[in-house]
């Protein structure tokens, strides 16, 4: 008989929060939001709001399974120790339930609601998310966040579906932006959390390559997520202050990662230009996403 | 179990049970606003 794992006291809501990542879920939340703003149909504020709910449920799901799978990586890393089930504050159970009772709500609940081909969306972006990423990709290849990028480029996605009931060419290019922007902007991270992951045994690309490659195909990749931000306006989906706001990022975007590209790490290097490219990256993404919404609210 | 632990588990149900409530108190509204919208549209499924 194994030792029995010790009675936890029922977890505080907060963890049960923090399991959902609210910082991960706010850039969900925005891009799903411009999704569905950057639609030509109207959506009733009420649904529109409901879809919204339901996209940030979705990733809020996700984020807790990913951390059920995954508390024993968390354990092992600097940045994610204090989690609540590395930290010993919930029991794994608790975080498998409640990630599956609240992804599930919320695919119902859209489905019901606002509409099925959102809801399909929402299911495939979490099942992507929970199985291909989390459980499949992330300890075996360091194209884990190249291919699991997919699950955090759907919201776009699923907010035209919401307002629209389908999909059409703008939010499968808005897909594409997100998908590429993913590895640039995560690589840039793990450059400076290298000795983190390479504690916890994740095959992150400057673990696995070094970071010569990595710093390489940071560059490689800007190229065509370069070609996925000015593409809507190249192709006249949007008007011309996107174009603008699209050319402008992206050049800023290009200027920060040549050094980063072309740089090599000292022993005790501050890592400044990889912490710029990170920042920026953030909100370049709430940058054109926003300038869509308003290219699309102006010009209209 | 131990007083302190004790009083720990109450507090912490107690907390849960309130913020299960706002929870399903803003639900019952999301389903009504949800419905209203619906009927006002002639959507019925």
């Amino acid at each position: 008989m194994t030792a029995a794992a010790p009675l936890l006291p029922p977890a505080d809501w907060r963890d049960f929060l923090a399991l959902t990542k609210p910082r991960v879920m706010t850039l969900v939340v925005y891009t799903g939001l411009a999704g569905m703003l950057a639609a030509p149909a109207a959506i009733h504020p009420v649904l529109g709001f409901t879809a919204i709910l339901c996209i940030a449920l979705g990733a809020g799901a996700a984020g807790a399974l990913n951390q059920w799978w995954e508390a024993d990586l968390d354990a092992a890393m600097k940045r994610t120790r204090r989690r609540p089930l590395p930290g010993g504050r919930m029991d794994r159970q608790a975080a498998l339930h409640f990630g599956v009772g609240l992804g599930a709500f919320a695919v119902i609940l859209m489905g019901l609601a606002v509409g099925v081909v959102a809801a399909a969306i929402l299911a495939a972006s979490i099942l992507f998310y929970v199985l291909v990423y989390t459980v499949w990709l992330k300890r075996r290849t360091p194209q884990n966040i190249v291919i699991g990028g997919a699950a955090g480029a759907f919201p776009p996605l699923i907010g035209w579906a919401a307002a629209t009931g389908g999909v059409a060419p703008l939010p499968v290019l808005l897909f594409a932006l997100v998908f590429l922007w993913t590895p640039p902007h995560f690589w840039a991270l793990a450059l400076f959390v290298e000795s983190d992951y390479a504690a916890a045994g994740v095959p992150m690309l400057p673990v696995v390559a070094g970071e010569a490659a990595t710093r390489r195909q940071i560059a490689l990749y800007t190229v065509p997520m370069a070609a996925a931000a000015v593409g809507p306006w190249a192709l006249g989906y949007t008007g011309a202050i996107y174009g603008a706001a699209a050319a402008a990022l992206t050049a800023v975007f290009a200027a920060l990662v040549w050094p980063v590209a072309t740089r090599r790490s000292a022993p005790g290097d501050a890592m400044r230009p990889e912490k710029r490219l990170f920042s920026f990256s953030i909100l370049y993404l709430f940058a054109l996403f926003g300038a869509l919404v308003v290219d699309r609210w102006v010009l209209a | 179990m131990k007083g302190d632990d004790e009083e720990l588990v109450r507090a912490r149900q107690r907390e849960r049970a309130t913020v299960t409530a706002w929870l399903l108190g803003g639900f019952t509204l999301l389903v009504f606003a949800i419905a209203w919208v619906k009927i006002s549209a002639g959507m019925g499924s």
